[in-house]
């Protein structure tokens, strides 16, 4: 009685809240024992002295005149400076693309979008740009940003999503110029246009193979499944340069005299027969994933076996395995800078090259640093991104 | 009504049809290929034989060599010396990439919040980078600006760095360091029992037996004992000098510029995705048995030791030889900085003698053998640890 009267007359209380004051902060994390302490201590002095160092490198010592007056060339190799505006066109539309979708569908895509808009400024204000360079740059940062409110008060799903199936094709189309412009063929690509080139190309041209190959390993048919493992387990078997090697070596022995393909798109066979059996890998973890219930509910309404594949089954299993396809696109990305072995000048062939240059003599850090913050850069923001869809998906948590 | 399904619409005929029309495809693709490649190989006047690994292969391997080798030596000894070499790399690669890559994925877990960042850029970096730029710039950038060998650094005359590579004292067995190694040998195997007998004492009497002070007693004496029979120590030291021509070191151990880049540029990457391997499989062993560990009064490293890793390791294991496997293919970009391997030997052999077919089988089969080598070790592992289920 005289107890329950004791409770009704409190009011019922918040847990306390922690007052985490900056000492306390400092002893939780830093100091809470006599071992963490003198570790915490042993690493600050550590690190003190590599960040100071690496501060007065890169500010003092460091002479950045190999990236800055090869700027160019790092970035889009020999393509030529007249056609320029043609892969400025292709960012433009991308920046387009990204702003409009990060206005409508506004989550991870917009720090997709704040990430290519950061870029495109920093690499309009960098001091040793040319004007055209700092124009376009501008141009697309400022479509990048009005798409993005136009997105957000206009959603037109349907255009943004056939546009970003079309930006690949239309992007190769603008690039090479196939006689429609003047053409600029794939010998005269090179330097990040031509490892972002690659890496995309590798990945969309190895998706269909990746799923047919995911597919065929399920298949209840011995002879498709034993040739889809065989191929998978193969390739996977052995290291890209050997596959790169094989493409560049003997794949005109195998086409035979009729067919001539140039170094580069050898290069991206290569890459492409490679990324299709690891993708089929990835795609096979979402295919495992589906309950039976998704399959025998699509035989109860009768639905053929294709049609099941491709409505009910397929856009589940790629949903699922959409970080692991980003985490697998990083990958392509950093593995293209292999085709340097086999004697193409992506960026770090040309970072290689500019290095040899006497001019530049005892400058092979900086360039080579260079190349390494940029690959950083891209490989992050991708990683990031996947970490979130992931979160979003829900498919850690399950 | 009479509707007869059509042959092909037949349960029982459709898959055979089907596997059929595959087949069909498939085989004459490959003999249009196959069929271009045999025409091209007869035009240049080349054979698929094997004969040519017999041959001299006149090309000298500068650099790392585990076994003898010279220009005069026939080809397949050239690819013995590459084979050699990356089985070294990737050796080495993988035990220094899963120690650092262990130490960095518990940092990430650490409750010291310097150690738990510092853990996670360090990651982030070397993941997110190149492997070949990663190797490329320690080779030229690192290894190779080091001072010419005449004005090394050096420390207390005993450790030089210089372009021409990293000399370190190293151990230099004598006539008796077998005596050494056996008493050695013997005493890890006591200790091992030692330990299991005194922990089934702990577990029968309830009460502390120390079986960790018995283990180090064990070691310990297994180092006295010799040292009282023989009299003297295990090796001698072999400290590196400079040799009088002075191009090269003599004694020690010499790290050549492009082994170091390889191995340092392999192990950085692959430990920093064996570090967040680790950390996932920490984080994925279920909170419940940490809360039961503790609720048991186990000590943080009790507890580490005896409930969390043996859960966590289940989780790690396929992972990790994926991993292992990315790391031992992942040394033949080793020919980039010219350390020769087995993809740089082959290479340079492919040039010379124009047989890219049988050079590239004999790669391929190469690394297909170590994959398999360690899928196999890696398996056995993975049933060793897995869930003993009633």
């Amino acid at each position: 009685m005289n107890r329950e009267q004791v409770e009704t007359n409190l009011p019922i209380l918040p847990p306390p809240k922690e007052k985490v004051t900056f000492f306390q902060w400092l002893k939780d994390n830093l100091f809470s024992s006599w071992y963490n302490t003198l570790f915490t201590i042993a690493l600050s002095i550590l690190l003190f002295s590599i960040i100071k160092g690496t501060l007065t490198w890169i500010f003092i010592d460091a002479d950045w005149s190999i990236v800055t007056s090869n700027f160019k060339i790092l970035m889009s190799g020999q393509y030529p400076a007249v056609q320029l505006w043609r892969v400025w066109l292709c960012i433009v539309l991308l920046a387009s693309l990204l702003g409009f979708s990060s206005g409508i569908w506004n989550g991870t895509i917009t720090h997709l979008s704040i990430f290519l808009g950061s870029l495109l400024f920093i690499s309009g204000i960098l001091p040793f740009v040319s004007l055209e360079t700092r124009i376009w740059t501008f141009i697309g940062l400022a479509i990048l940003i009005v798409g993005h409110f136009i997105g957000k008060k206009i959603p037109i799903k349907k255009t943004i999503l056939i546009g970003w199936f079309l930006l690949f094709p239309i992007a190769i189309f603008f690039i090479n110029g196939f006689g429609v412009l003047p053409k600029v063929g794939t010998n005269l690509w090179g330097g990040f246009l031509l490892t972002i080139l690659l890496a995309t190309v590798a990945i969309v041209c190895s998706f269909p193979i990746g799923v047919l190959l995911a597919l065929g390993r399920r298949s209840k048919l011995p002879t498709i499944k034993y040739f889809c493992i065989f191929y998978i387990e193969f390739i996977r078997g052995i290291p890209l340069i050997t596959i790169l090697f094989v493409s560049s070596i003997m794949l005109p022995l195998f086409l035979g005299q009729g067919v001539e393909l140039n170094n580069i798109l050898r290069a991206m066979i290569g890459l492409t027969l490679f990324n299709a059996a690891y993708l089929a890998e990835n795609v096979r973890g979402g295919l495992q994933a589906i309950p039976r219930g998704q399959y025998e509910a699509s035989h109860a309404l009768g639905l053929s076996s294709p049609l099941m594949t491709c409505f009910i089954i397929l856009p589940q299993a790629l949903r699922s395995v959409i970080p692991a396809m980003v985490g697998q696109f990083i990958a392509i990305f950093k593995d293209t800078t292999l085709v340097t072995i086999i004697g193409i000048i992506d960026i770090l062939g040309m970072a290689k090259n500019v290095a040899q240059n006497p001019q530049f003599l005892g400058q092979q850090m900086e360039v080579f640093l260079f190349v390494a913050v940029v690959f950083f850069l891209f490989c992050y923001a991708l990683s990031y991104t996947s970490r979130r869809i992931e979160k979003s998906l829900g498919v850690g948590e399950r | 009504m009479n509707t007869t399904t059509p042959f092909w619409r037949d349960k029982r005929i459709k898959p055979i049809l089907l596997q059929l029309l595959f087949v069909i495809i498939i085989g004459i693709a490959m003999f249009y290929f196959i069929n271009n490649a045999l025409t091209g190989l007869k035009r240049m006047g080349l054979s698929l034989s094997y004969s040519f690994l017999n041959s001299t292969a006149s090309f000298d391997i500068s650099g790392d060599k585990l076994i003898e080798y010279s220009a005069t030596d026939k080809y397949s000894r050239a690819i013995l010396v590459g084979f050699l070499n990356t089985l070294r790399v990737a050796i080495l690669g993988i035990i220094f990439a899963t120690i650092i890559g262990v130490i960095l994925g518990i940092a990430r877990l650490s409750n010291n919040w310097l150690a738990r960042n510092t853990s996670k850029v360090f990651v982030e970096i070397f993941r997110n980078t190149p492997l070949l730029v990663q190797m490329i710039i320690w080779y030229s950038a690192v290894f190779l600006t080091l001072p010419l060998i005449g004005d090394n650094y050096n420390f207390a005359n005993a450790i030089f760095l210089s372009n021409r590579g990293i000399a370190i004292p190293w151990f230099k067995p004598i006539d008796i360091t077998w005596i050494w190694l056996s008493f050695i040998v013997l005493g890890i195997i006591g200790a091992v029992f030692t330990w299991k007998w005194k922990i089934k004492q702990q577990v029968e009497t309830g009460k502390r037996k120390y079986p960790s002070i018995w283990v180090f007693g064990t070691l310990l004496l297994s180092i006295i004992f010799p040292f009282v029979v023989t009299q003297s120590g295990p090796f001698t030291l072999s400290i590196p000098e400079i040799n009088p021509n002075g191009r090269s070191f003599v004694g020690g151990f010499v790290i050549s510029p492009s082994f170091g880049a390889v191995l340092l540029a392999l192990v950085m990457y692959t430990s920093a995705f064996i570090a967040e391997i680790v950390r996932s499989g920490i984080m994925g062993v279920n909170k419940g048995q940490v809360e039961a560990a503790q609720s048991l009064g186990l000590k943080s490293s009790t507890m580490l030791r005896l409930v969390i890793f043996p859960q966590a390791y289940r989780i790690m294991i396929p992972p990790m030889t994926s991993q292992y496997l990315n790391l031992t293919k992942n040394s033949s970009l080793a020919v980039a900085v010219g350390y020769p391997e087995l993809v740089s030997v082959g290479n340079t052999i492919l040039n010379q003698s124009g047989r890219a077919i049988q050079m590239i089988t004999i790669m391929i089969i190469c690394y297909l053998t170590f994959s398999l080598i360690t899928s196999l070790l890696m398996n056995i592992f993975n049933k060793y640890t897995q869930l003993v289920e009633r």
